[in-house]
């Protein structure tokens, strides 16, 4: 697979960045003005984990012309499969000391582990769930919505009612996922202390990494011949039909791949930042992430890294100025880009506006 | 089976008694056609007398209330999908050209080229010489060979109706519907166009469906006239247009 040179500064920056950050984090002392402190770095980890679940979001939206607005689900049930492992990891440090069960467990007056929490505390299965899970639900749920027929507008309706729906599911105590609280206080990872400076640091390597994996897997998958199909239905599904290919295979495989690429991000995500709980399932997590596509730019792989990583850096130092005003800022921006960058920040730097990059490619 | 028992071997398209009604509106009332291997039918008809529904019925769009449609001798079609139908040799084009407008006119070839459809196929495919070769040739018939890098969606509208043919082309399909080619083309692309679907009829069978009755005539082949959605005439140009009823039926009584 050849590279341009907007791959190369994609991967460039999205393994640059956070390198130099975990480095000077490390390997300066607290006082020196070079040093890069550890929330910066937990920080960072978070946005590339973003950007996971953005790139997701802009494979099905921007290649496939399905808009989903539950997304986070899968991003989020890739972070329970990994928050089961962490609380595992706690043992008998809990508060309750129950070597066996998590404290909610202890807590509701549960006796055993629940038979789906068995395997959770061997990592490799944690990680295993991580994929297995999102991309199963996306399996069976796209299988029966893209058989259906169903696009759209409806499917972006029931896209959301499945995040809503296991919002109020994993808000349930007797879901035995910790109910409302959802599961915090990790202690480690891998043996590794999970608030150590060192570990963070590693993380936001480790997802740096795995950003640059899902994006060259992603540029891999819209440049084959499938991803031409793929466009090719975006814009005229039945035609593709009359052609003897079948768009819902062709959506089925974009839309599992990409729930897994969500799952991912979620389960680096919850080591960094401590906690899982239901609220990472609200609709309105999911909407976010489509904003992040539109921003950067909706079908260019690089531009949904881009929109993820400004419009969190840019909700963060708002909401550190004007914490009442950030939906109304985002809200704005949202409004701002689709008025006049309707392909967003990538847009400005097209070679010809309203090109797209076939054409340079065809030249060739 | 015995109908088709009955018709002739070389018999490629058969429509038997087909009915199709929409909130009690009867697009087809009892269609009844056979199209031999190697024909070319003109279709033609006023507006709403069944001409996009009976292709509509034929390419697995819409599934018929009654009534049979036998491609060959045995292959039910009202049984099989719209991919299937097409992955049987039946090519359609659309009334509006659809190409695929973010891909170049070569891509658009590329993916109508016959073979593998399948997603585990199509995300390691390679462009084969082979594939070259046969897109080539395509463009040749189409005579679109420097318009090649160019983008779909940049085409004129009269570029597009070819470019689409094209695809149809690469399909290598037994039949092919084409849905008003020449609608919105100039007298040039015109005549052209009429050449194209005579080169074409040389090694597969067309319907076409047409208002232009000069465009009919040029193509010079067995005329079907549609009303209400059953067959009111059928045989030359000439003939149909002497017949009465058809007459009554463009002129109004």
């Amino acid at each position: 697979m050849k590279l341009d040179r907007t791959a190369y500064l994609t991967l460039g920056l999205t393994i640059g960045i956070p390198l130099v950050l975990a480095l000077l984090n490390q390997a300066t002392p607290a006082g020196s003005a070079l040093h890069v402190p550890t929330y910066v770095v937990a920080l960072a980890g978070k946005y590339l984990c973003f950007a996971m679940l953005a790139l997701a979001v802009d494979l099905v939206w921007g290649f496939a012309g399905i808009l989903s607005l539950g997304h986070a689900a899968f991003f989020a049930l890739g972070g329970y499969a990994m928050g089961m492992y962490l609380m595992r990891q706690i043992g008998a440090r809990g508060v309750y000391g129950n070597a066996e069960l998590p404290d909610f467990m202890v807590f509701l007056g549960w006796h055993e582990l629940p038979w789906y929490w068995q395997g959770s505390q061997w990592f490799p299965f944690a990680v295993l769930m991580a994929l297995i899970v999102p991309g199963a639900l996306a399996m069976g749920f796209g299988w029966l919505a893209f058989r259906s027929r169903v696009t759209g507008v409806y499917l972006s309706i029931i896209t959301q009612a499945l995040t809503y729906a296991l919002l109020l599911a994993f808000f349930r105590n007797d879901m035995g996922f910790g109910g409302n609280n959802g599961m915090t206080d990790f202690k480690d990872i891998l043996g590794f202390n999970i608030q150590a400076d060192s570990t963070r640091s590693a993380l936001l390597v480790l997802s740096a990494l795995c950003l640059c994996a899902q994006y060259l897997v992603a540029r891999f998958v819209v440049r084959s011949r499938f991803g031409k199909v793929l466009i090719a239905v975006r814009d005229t599904e039945s035609r593709t039909r009359f052609l003897g290919y079948r768009p819902e295979a062709y959506k089925l495989v974009v839309w599992t791949l990409s729930a897994v690429m969500a799952g991912i991000g979620g389960a680096l995500y919850v080591p960094q930042v401590g906690i899982i709980n239901p609220s990472e399932f609200a609709p309105g997590n999911s909407i976010e992430a489509v904003i992040w596509v539109a921003v950067g730019g909706r079908g260019t792989l690089s531009g949904a890294i881009l929109g993820a990583v400004a419009v969190n850096f840019g909700k963060t130092w708002f909401t550190g100025v004007l914490p009442d005003y950030w939906l109304y800022a985002l809200g704005a921006l949202f409004i701002f880009v689709t008025l006049f960058l309707p392909k967003g920040i990538m847009g400005l730097f097209a070679k010809r506006p309203g090109k797209p990059v076939a054409i340079l490619e065809a030249a060739k | 089976m015995t109908e088709a028992e009955t018709l002739p071997g070389d018999t490629l398209l058969y429509l038997d008694g087909v009915t199709v009604s929409f909130d009690g509106f009867r697009a087809l009332n009892a269609l009844s056609l056979v199209l031999e291997k190697g024909e070319m039918r003109a279709v033609i008809g006023p507006n709403g007398a069944g001409k996009t529904t009976m292709m509509d019925v034929v390419t697995g769009k819409t599934r018929p209330d009654s009534g049979k449609v036998m491609f060959g001798l045995d292959t039910d079609l009202t049984k099989l999908d719209e991919p299937a139908i097409a992955a049987l040799g039946i090519g359609r084009k659309f009334q509006k050209p659809t190409v695929f407008e973010p891909h170049t006119v070569w891509d658009n070839i590329l993916l109508a080229l016959a073979g593998d459809r399948k997603p585990r196929f199509s995300l390691w495919a390679k462009e084969t010489a082979e594939e070259r070769a046969r897109i080539e040739s395509v463009l040749e018939t189409v005579r679109m060979k420097d318009q090649r890098h160019r983008l779909g969606g940049d085409l004129s509208h009269g570029q597009k109706q070819w470019l689409e043919i094209g695809m149809l082309l690469a399909q290598e399909p037994q039949l092919l519907l084409v849905d008003e080619p020449v609608a919105g083309m100039t007298d040039a692309e015109t005549e052209q166009t009429a050449e194209l679907l005579r080169e074409i009829n040389k090694t597969r069978s067309v319907v076409v469906v047409e208002h232009d009755m000069a465009f009919v005539r040029a193509l010079d082949v067995k005329v079907t006239v549609l009303h209400e959605g059953s067959v009111l005439s059928e045989g030359s140009i000439d003939h149909v247009s002497a017949d009465p009823r058809v007459v009554e039926v463009y002129l109004g009584r």
